[in-house]
């Protein structure tokens, strides 16, 4: 029964992995550009974005037709709601990406300061937990979900330290003023994309067991 | 006698949260000849509240529903054992007065059923049965009944035209003003707007969002729209028992058990 619901359910989940895969590419981009600093892929990573975008806009339709047309209830109303909240998140976090593809696409004048090493940490951190939230909406995996929520820890611990890191490289070298704050905003840009995988877990866990943040909704 | 028309009524205060139980239902089981419709209900129905009671046909919710107003008794080879309690009172014993109980708990079917008579009649006849003569008092009744059932602006001019001559959301609206005539506690309604079109399902959903400040609301519906609309409280059967019961939000968001959530998804029935 409800085959034609089925199939568009199934190809809600479908497009859902697709814009995962979207951004975690993107924020996989991100992380590359930071060390090899090439103006011309970051410009591709910016231009990618719109993808993701224009992916968030059908995924937004597909679910807005769905709860018009079929009038979810339980399970499956917990699945269309969820994936309207998350793909908010996960076009944030494309956002982000080409934001800091942004950032490194511009020229820089004198000496160009070598991002830190604990920086460069926070990009794997902040896509990791990007692929595992993503992962956990695919299996519908609580545990995993969960443990994507408690690494969130682990990226702004290294966001504070980098912050500790570039205001001790200001005092030092005032030359990098511009390029440091550029750092600084990348850095926020990355603790922000780790917030973002949080919300996209905590919705997987509603999606999955009803509960959102530990309130039944 | 018990006379369910007097012996504890229940005190009808308006926007009261915890009005109590109305139905207590114990070990419930009904049988039609051989075949066993109800099976073990067990469940508490709160006063001045509104339960929907779903499932697929057959499932035996219009059955557990009639046998809150001993509709039953009407079908020959009907059987009932277990105990079904008034606030309080066994309408399953011996002295019950069964019209009586069944003023106390109206009814409303899914086809409108006005008697073949004006507006004004269909209105008095409940409360002309139970003694009521003077004019006064019935034009009252009339009026206050038919204002309840939001029907007053759009027939107060015509109340001799016969019943049969209004629309069939009106027809409806005015069985229901026929129930608040004889001031019950509880009204029955099995699919009330099954047969009308969205306009009349909306008005007859919004009375009873009304109604239920005064009465406790039991709905039998196939639609689990309206039932999420109007129910506070939501009954899942089936095969003659019943699986869940709970707050319509959650019942409808996160049901516990499997075969409600197959049910209210689509998946069978």
């Amino acid at each position: 029964m409800r085959s034609h619901f089925d199939e568009q359910l199934h190809k809600l989940n479908e497009e859902m992995i697709r814009m995962g895969s979207m951004i975690e590419h993107a924020i996989e981009q991100a992380g590359i550009l930071m060390a090899s600093r090439d103006a011309e892929h970051a410009r591709t990573v910016i231009a990618a974005d719109v993808e993701v975008d224009r992916k968030e806009r059908e995924i937004e339709t597909l679910c807005l037709r769905l709860i018009l047309m079929q009038q979810p209830v339980a399970r499956d109303l917990r699945l269309v709601s969820s994936a309207l909240k998350m793909i908010t998140d996960m076009e944030r976090i494309g956002d982000q990406a080409a934001d800091i593809a942004e950032i490194i696409s511009m020229p820089v004048k004198g000496q160009r300061y070598v991002y830190p090493e604990l920086l460069q940490q926070m990009g794997p951190a902040a896509g990791t937990m990007v692929n595992r939230a993503v992962d956990a909406f695919v299996k519908r995996d609580v545990d995993l979900a969960h443990e994507v929520i408690e690494s969130d820890d682990v990226v702004d611990a290294l966001f504070n330290d980098v912050k500790k890191e570039l205001l001790q490289t200001m005092k030092k070298h005032s030359e990098f003023g511009m390029q440091l704050l550029d750092a600084l905003m990348i850095a926020k840009y990355l603790e922000r994309i780790g917030d973002h995988a949080c919300n996209i877990a905590e919705w997987v866990e509603y999606a999955v067991t009803g509960t959102y943040k530990g309130d039944k909704l | 006698m018990t006379n369910f028309a007097q012996n504890s009524r229940a005190v009808h205060t308006p926007g009261q949260d915890d009005a109590g139980t109305c139905f207590n239902i114990q070990d419930v089981n009904l049988y039609y000849g051989s075949f066993h419709a109800l099976k073990d209900i067990h469940m508490d129905i709160p006063a001045r509240q509104v339960t929907a009671l779903i499932g697929p046909s057959g499932c035996g919710k219009s059955t557990l529903l009639k046998s809150l107003n001993r509709m039953n008794d009407l079908i020959p080879g009907c059987r009932i054992t277990g105990k079904v309690e008034l606030f309080g009172e066994d309408i399953y014993a011996p002295q019950t007065e069964v019209n009586l109980l069944r003023k106390r708990v109206g009814m409303v079917f899914q086809k409108p059923n006005p008697f073949p008579m004006s507006i004004y009649d269909n209105i008095a006849y409940g409360p002309r049965t139970h003694g009521v003569r003077s004019k006064v008092k019935l034009d009252a009744i009339v009026e206050h009944s038919l204002r309840k059932a939001a029907l007053w602006d759009e027939v107060k001019d015509n109340l001799k035209k016969s019943a049969m001559a209004i629309s069939g959301g009106q027809q409806q609206r005015l069985c229901i003003a026929r129930c608040f005539a004889v001031q019950p506690d509880v009204i029955l309604m099995d699919e009330p707007t099954s047969a009308l079109d969205p306009i009349s399902t909306s008005k007859i959903e919004d009375l009873v969002l009304e109604m239920k400040n005064e009465y406790t609301i039991v709905i039998v519906t196939h639609n689990m729209q309206q039932a999420a609309r109007i129910s506070d409280l939501t009954s899942f059967f089936l095969l003659g028992e019943m699986i869940e019961m709970g707050n319509t939000d959650s019942l409808f968001s996160n049901p516990t058990d499997k075969r409600t959530e197959n049910y209210i998804t689509g998946r069978f029935g």
